[in-house]
């Protein structure tokens, strides 16, 4: 185990701790136990970076964790991991400090569960930008969904709250899945879970048929969590979550782990038309849509998560334009697009900046004022002078507007898309020249939100009965972490060449392994003028277009489009979700008859059908008397007493005869067992009978009087045919396994254990020694489902239906 | 249940009673080299506790014998549990059990064996399971 594994694990080590703090020093908020968690990671993680300008080295340390399936627990850090894991400690640090203010410690908030679930959304989040193992990368993957859904529905009494952390839930698990489908497959190509390993053989696999599925299933994963377009409609209701939360996981942090899965896989399957369609127009349609969608929002939050959708589309297109440069090999050709990767790096960066401080600015607005409803809140210019301050950084920062760092990102998103525009690759003049006019008409759009965004919070008329409380300015605490947020936007407007060779090149050389030769570096140089070129102009149009809009607002806040909130593509969630419920209803309906003879029958027919198709399917049937053992005199004996019982039993009309005979079987049985010289399975079936008895006299108890059924010989008949017909299967298969062992000469495993029981487990009793030993494993499971079986037992009797009422 | 307990049904329970839950002890000790272990052993043990509930009334053998059987599977599983993690602190895979033999005083030599703590989980769990379940039954009103 390396540092950089403690890195990943600390936050779920300190999880473990944190309840005992809340417990210990209630008067304290448990926010501060868990602040120096992000702060030491963070400032660990900084004295990676390459501050001298050097080519940044990958790290890389191994852990086996199940070696025989190919599993390591293996850390890589290079410039992308990095990147992510600055970002996660980084925003996860001033989130924590945010949180302490916005949450109250006040009587009967667990504050413990809400540490815990952000600590192990934490670890979970650089465990999946640190591995190298797609299976330790798929498992932190899905635990950072379930830590996102648990703080979504932190304030779970509210209903929108489930809503929203079942639908986000949904939504990016069932990506994360289609993701491990994926993995599989590529591993099924290369033989291999390691990325890196994955990744040098890059080249080889791209004929293989599974090729473009696993890339559709990885980017079905990388699509869900980054919120594209279909599945973008999860984030709007993720807004539920408590700010902090919303800033930190549903805007910096958890939602660009679809951005650096891409990332992460594009020297594998970038330099693919398909790879660069996809993404490119995934990600274009994603920001039109989000920003569109954002327009219509009334709800501060609600704006934030569509603009978070539309700009994570933004990054998303970039990547996808940028990975034509893998298929490159003229150099003009190469600096064309990597410019798009250069630009995707830096807006990741602007953007955890300015959406972050942006998120903890409402959660401030919605604190004070306790409303986040645009159509209520105006003039807090004057009121919280701070707070406006910051918005107003950050809305210009995100309108794209100079000196902020969104500026910069945006005019080379421009550049990127009118460059990807004219590639001679993947047919991309084609349709190519629509990606400059998305990206403007999207970002005419996003300024026009960012316009209604910081004038209808701040400007117009104050109007004091419209609020919940009386509008102040926020604790300085509170206040502390958005400044530090709104400090880096403009500094990294101001001198963004401070992250070029730090942080960017590195990144860069991450995302495109291929383009360098042995010891080069990518150079960035990130300058605010350009000259007067297209770029330029489209950012002037943007600003004008913006304006115009906004001023001539009046004209269709009346229409249906404004008027309307909710994404139009929810529908086809909800009426999946009803349609989902109400199929498994009708499927019950037919099947859970609260019969336990048609439960018992399925079962047993279901078993029969499979194993007769497995017999005959595979030629297994054979039946062979030669190897056949003694049989003695007395077992004929037992056997046949065992018979006339069992076929006793359905001729009996008393309960309690019925009872006695199924008891005489089953002590039968342990005689059997006796004369098989068994003594354990004996003594069990003996004891077993003898509960079982005592179990029956409770039952009988509460059993009506008996009254028998009369059934009708049809139903008679298909019950004795469903009978003979799995004793038939059940005793074929046991001959056929018989003889199949002769056949193939296999040695029983039971000859293993006769020899290692006493040397390898010191035991003399071979039953026990593989219960408690060899198979001890299965024993604790038995016994888990014996406790949970109680626990059923314990619901189902305690806390019965009433009448009429389902289960 | 039963209203009227006979006396006979009592005295003979008073005694036997005991007997089966001695023998339930020594059969789970027996487990390693003998017929036992901790299934059987949490079985009988079961079964000698039934027996009291059934000749005594339930109440007063809450007072006698004051387990809580649901902590009881909680417990059994914890135990199961943790000494197949042990192992792990010294590099074995989960759930490696080991063995060996030393001079106890009285006993003489004898086999210690890290199965012995599963194998009681084991049987706590079993034992828990069974008088939970039929409680939980037999005190059912409806």
């Amino acid at each position: 185990m390396s540092t950089l594994h403690f890195v990943a694990l600390a936050p779920f080590i300190a999880a473990i701790f944190i309840p005992a703090f809340y417990f210990l020093f209630r008067r304290v908020h448990t926010g501060w136990f868990v602040l120096p968690i992000p702060l030491v990671l963070f400032i660990y993680l900084f004295t990676y970076l390459p501050l001298g300008g050097e080519p940044m080295e990958a790290v890389q340390h191994s852990v086996p964790w199940v070696p025989s399936l190919d599993i390591f627990f293996t850390v890589y850090l290079d410039g992308l991991s990095l990147l992510f894991a600055l970002l996660i400690t980084g925003i996860g640090a001033l989130v924590v400090l945010y949180s302490i203010y916005y949450i109250a410690n006040k009587d009967g908030e667990p504050l413990h569960n809400f540490y815990v679930y952000l600590l192990m959304f934490m670890g979970a989040m650089l465990g999946v930008v640190l591995s190298d193992n797609l299976i330790v990368i798929y498992v932190f993957w899905e635990l950072t969904s379930f830590a996102s859904s648990l703080l979504i529905a932190y304030w779970f009494h509210k209903e929108k709250s489930r809503y929203g952390a079942q639908k986000s839930m949904l939504i990016t698990v069932s990506g994360g899945f289609a993701m491990l489908a994926g993995f599989t497959l590529l591993y099924g190509m290369t033989g291999t879970f390691s990325l890196q390993e994955i990744i040098s053989q890059a080249g080889a696999i791209s004929a293989e048929p599974a090729f473009l599925a696993a890339m559709i299933l990885v980017l079905a994963g990388a699509f869900t969590k980054s919120a594209q377009f279909p599945f973008h409609i999860w984030l709007p209701d993720a807004m539920e979550a408590p700010t902090p939360v919303s800033a930190y996981l549903h805007s910096a942090t958890m939602v660009k782990a679809g951005i650096y899965l891409v990332a992460r896989f594009t020297p594998v399957f970038g330099g693919e038309p398909q790879w660069f369609w996809i993404i490119t127009s995934f990600g274009l349609f994603t920001l039109l849509w989000g920003s569109v969608s954002a327009v219509r929002q009334k709800d501060l939050k609600g704006i934030l998560a569509f603009s978070t959708v539309s700009q994570l589309g933004l990054i998303m297109s970039l990547l996808g334009a940028g990975s034509a440069a893998v298929h490159f090999d003229v150099v003009e050709g190469e600096s064309m697009a990597t410019v798009a990767v250069m630009a995707a790096m830096l807006h990741l960066i602007n953007h955890a900046t300015f959406k972050g401080s942006l998120f903890m600015v409402v959660g401030i607005v919605d604190h004070e004022t306790g409303t986040r409803d645009i159509r209520r809140l105006g003039g807090l210019m004057t009121i919280m002078p701070i707070t406006f301050s910051i918005s107003l950084i950050g809305i210009a920062a995100m309108a794209g507007l100079p000196p902020f760092n969104g500026f910069l990102s945006k005019e080379m998103f421009f550049e990127g898309m009118l460059h990807a525009a004219q590639f001679d690759v993947f047919n991309a003049q084609t349709f190519g020249w629509l990606f400059p006019i998305i990206a403007w008409t999207a970002s005419v759009f996003t300024f026009l939100y960012c316009m209604i965004m910081l004038f209808r919070t701040f400007t117009g008329e104050h109007d004091p009965s419209k609020l919940e409380k009386e509008a102040h300015e926020a604790p300085i605490g509170m206040l502390i972490s958005p400044i530090i947020l709104a400090g880096l936007v403009i500094l990294f407007g101001l001198f963004p060449n401070m992250l070029a060779y730090t942080i960017i090149e590195p990144s860069m050389q991450a995302v495109l392994p291929d383009l360098l030769g042995a010891g080069e570096q990518f150079y960035v140089n990130i300058y605010h003028w350009h000259g007067f070129n297209t770029a330029l102009f489209m950012t002037l149009g943007v600003v004008f277009f913006g304006a115009l809009l906004f001023v001539n607002m009046r004209r269709f806040e009346a229409s249906a489009f404004y008027l309307g909130e909710r994404d139009p593509l929810n529908w086809f969630y909800d009426s999946g979700m009803t349609g989902l419920i109400s199929g498994a209803q009708s499927v019950d309906a037919v099947q859970m008859t609260g019969k336990l003879r048609h439960y018992f029958m399925f079962m047993m027919v279901f078993f029969s059908v499979t194993m007769s198709y497995i017999l005959l399917s595979t030629n297994a049937l054979v039946i062979d008397w030669a190897n056949a053992g003694e049989l003695s005199p007395y077992l004929v004996l037992v056997v046949a007493a065992m018979l006339v019982a069992t076929v006793a039993i359905p001729f009996v009309s008393s309960r309690i005869s019925a009872v006695v005979l199924i008891g005489v079987v089953g002590f039968i049985i342990a005689l059997l067992f006796v004369v098989l010289r068994a003594p354990d399975l004996a003594l069990t079936q003996l004891l077993v009978e003898t509960v079982m008895v005592v179990l029956l006299l409770l039952v009988f108890y509460h059993l009506p009087e008996i009254r028998k059924e009369n059934f009708k010989p049809a139903f008679k008949i298909g019950n004795f045919v469903v009978s003979i017909a799995v004793g038939a299967v059940v005793t074929i298969t046991g001959l056929a396994v018989h003889a199949f062992r002769y056949d193939n000469a296999i040695n029983p495993i039971s000859d293993y254990f006769v020899e290692n029981a006493y040397e390898l487990a010191g035991g003399k009793n071979m039953v026990n020694v593989i219960l408690v030993d060899f198979r001890g494993l299965d024993t604790l499971l038995e016994v888990l489902v014996l406790g949970i079986v109680a626990i059923a037992a314990v619901v189902l009797v305690k806390f019965k239906a009433k009448d009429g009422e389902d289960v | 249940m039963m209203k009227s307990r006979p006396i006979q049904f009592h005295v003979v329970t008073r005694i036997t009673g005991f007997i089966i839950l001695t023998f339930s002890i020594f059969l789970f000790f027996a487990g390693h080299n003998n017929p036992g272990g901790g299934f059987i052993g949490g079985l009988m043990t079961a079964s000698a506790l039934v027996l009291l509930y059934l000749s005594f009334d339930v109440q007063s053998i809450k007072k006698a014998i004051p387990f809580d059987y649901t902590q009881m599977i909680a417990v059994g599983l914890a135990i199961s549990i943790i000494t197949g993690i042990v192992g792990m602190f010294f590099g074995f895979p989960y759930l490696t059990q080991f063995f060996d033999y030393f001079q106890l005083p009285i006993l003489g030599e004898t086999e210690l064996t890290t199965a012995l703590p599963f194998d009681l989980g084991i049987y706590l769990v079993v034992v828990g399971f069974t008088m939970l379940t039929i409680l939980t039954i037999a005190e059912d009103e409806a």
